[in-house]
């Protein structure tokens, strides 16, 4: 994160805003005053359920004489991180949402890269469609973007399942080994124009002159996407890339839409579900320690990928 | 000569570039379309006729019964949702301006270390903070109220790091100085001369923040069971959940995806010009 705060304070602080205000600075009061609104609660309703968390995941439930004896809470240590590193169920929806997200994040990247640039050449008119139409999706919540695809993926309504059936194909959407994939395209369709609209806009800025040079020295339309374009929105593509990751690792409400009409997804097919699901069956501790896991997992992905691509692309 | 072979190429790749967005525009476009055309139609044609056809026109009585089941509670999570999603982005945007723009105009110690935090709040996934905040809630009371969904919504630090750009870039520190040479306190300069100058940038985050609440199912799902408190998601959700054994509930479900996301795509298509500015601010990094 560090990385990120320094880089964005770098590219965000003009000389202007450097310079020291002589005398006529705010009052230490005021400056409380500016900060509080928003202080206040971040720390209640981020900070201390973060430590609650924390604190929650070293708390395990004993209980006196047998089993029905009374309970207490104590200090367990990392007994319930050791629990879900034991626990194949965690290890099951960790394997499923990397799948997930190996396939799914390259995949949208990809579709979502190539609409940027074809968006930024002459080639394409009606542009302002195309962009609108591959946004459009980003109004829409999960839950509702889930529902209407699995009326798509139904046997009884769907006219995509009847279109391909009348060339003889027998889709099953909801099937046990379909049904991940159902759930990437619902992600796919959600995001793949917001992750376009990041990388346009970076394109967007990059000065023309740039490819007027590169035009004298021969470069045609295919060279310079490659070989200037892209590596210039590089940042943008690293940031879509860890946003995706962060959003794959949280996932659940695409997925606990499908479950409603698909016995192949289980109340733990993702780690969140797996959270809520142990959540429900009163194991607090249980759900704050993979809830803690989950968010660690998310840091030293976004962290790693970020790392290696900005030393690899020298940014 | 050499003129000739090169246009033809560029018709060639301009109808390949065409048809290729074109089959893309597709695809972004035929989950509503379905939508559209399956809100007009009566329960009884959803399975028996095609689903991208129109047949008997019944848009107007699916609104009727989907308006006045479960006595009307359809409006009554619209209206929940306008004050989760709406409200919470306005007060959110509100305490996000002065927060980012306190942070790009104000010296003082700690400043630097403070952004560091709102940043690392970025990162922390909601939905590992919403089962603690279920556990700190139900101590105090608060499970079960709007103040549940509410109070967690207006906190946005993305809303705070693009404030803090836009701040930087939108209000000049000669203006602050000339305001307080006149006299100005720091919160009438604030809403006098930087909130103008920053509506554009606060429009965006308005609009960012109030996706994230639109958007946030885990947090009302495990905070609310009463069910005149959910928004619209969550009440569709618990609708299509229970289509199997109720299934004249399906066409509600799909009239009210429809009614819940039309008035928000046209918003969207209004306002996408403040998209692209707050877009092109977080590609910055």
């Amino acid at each position: 994160m560090t990385d990120i705060a320094t880089r964005a304070t770098r590219v965000v602080e003009s000389p202007a805003g450097r310079r020291r205000i002589n005398g006529g600075g705010p009052r230490a009061g005021t400056v409380v005053a500016f900060l509080t609104p928003f202080f206040l609660p971040f720390v209640l309703f981020y900070l201390v359920p973060v430590g609650y968390a924390l604190w929650q995941s070293v708390r395990v439930v004993r209980r006196t004489g047998g089993q029905y004896g009374t309970s207490y809470t104590t200090f367990g240590g990392f007994e319930q991180y050791l629990e879900v590193f034991q626990n194949h169920e965690f290890w099951a929806s960790i394997g499923r949402i990397g799948l997930f997200g190996i396939v799914q994040v390259p995949v949208m990247l990809f579709i979502a890269l190539i609409m940027a640039l074809l968006l930024d050449t002459p080639l394409l008119r009606l542009k302002a469609f195309f962009r609108i139409t591959a946004f459009m999706p980003y109004a829409v919540p999960g839950v509702i973007a889930a529902i209407m695809w699995s009326y798509l993926y139904s046997p009884q309504l769907s006219p995509v399942v009847d279109l391909l059936k009348g060339v003889g194909l027998e889709p099953d959407f909801l099937g046990p080994g379909a049904v991940l994939w159902s759930a990437a395209n619902v992600s796919t369709w959600l995001w793949t124009g917001y992750n376009m609209l990041i990388m346009y806009s970076a394109l967007q800025s990059i000065p023309q002159e740039l490819y007027e040079a590169a035009k004298i020295d021969g470069a045609n339309n295919w060279t310079i996407a490659w070989r200037i374009k892209v590596p210039i929105i590089a940042p943008s593509l690293v940031l879509t890339t860890v946003f995706s990751i962060i959003g794959t690792l949280q996932l659940y409400a695409e997925p606990a839409v499908l479950r409603q009409i698909s016995s192949n997804i289980s109340s733990t097919f993702t780690p969140n579900m797996l959270a809520y699901a142990v959540a429900s069956g009163n194991n607090y501790q249980q759900a704050a320690a993979i809830s803690v896991v989950i968010a660690v997992i998310t840091f030293v992905l976004s962290f790693g990928f970020m790392r290696l691509t900005s030393k690899k692309a020298g940014l | 000569m050499s003129k000739h072979p090169v246009t033809r190429e560029s018709r060639v790749s301009r109808t390949a570039v065409m048809a290729l967005m074109f089959l893309l525009a597709i695809y972004f476009l035929l989950p509503v379309y379905f939508l559209i055309v399956a809100a007009t139609k009566p329960q009884g044609d959803l399975a028996s006729t095609n689903g991208l056809a129109f047949s008997h026109f019944n848009l107007f009585e699916n609104l009727e019964v989907l308006f006045t089941r479960s006595d009307g509670i359809f409006g009554r999570w619209a209206v929940n949702t306008v004050i989760y999603a709406v409200l919470g982005a306005a007060v959110g945007t509100l305490i996000s301006a002065l927060c980012g723009y306190a942070l790009a105009k104000f010296e003082f110690r700690g400043r630097e270390f403070l952004f560091s935090v709102i940043l690392g709040g970025v990162l922390v996934p909601t939905t590992a903070l919403a089962l603690p905040l279920f556990l700190l809630f139900s101590a105090t009371g608060l499970v079960n109220t709007y103040l549940a969904v509410f109070l967690p919504s207006i906190v946005s630090p993305f809303g705070v790091y693009l404030a803090r750009i836009f701040a930087n870039a939108a209000v000049p520190q000669e203006l602050i100085e000339s305001a307080r040479l006149d006299g100005a306190g720091e919160f009438r300069t604030f809403f006098s001369v930087a909130f103008k100058l920053m509506t554009p940038a606060l429009v965006t985050i308005f609009l960012f923040q109030f996706v994230a609440i639109w958007n946030n199912f885990f947090l009302p799902m495990v905070m609310l069971q009463k069910e005149s408190l959910f928004p619209i998601t969550l009440g569709l959700y618990q609708w299509n959940g229970q289509t199997a054994r109720a299934p004249l509930l399906q066409q509600s479900v799909i009239t009210g995806s429809l009614v819940s996301i039309v008035p928000v795509i046209i918003v969207f298509i209004l306002l996408q010009r403040f998209w692209r500015t707050g877009l092109a601010a977080g590609s910055l990094k």
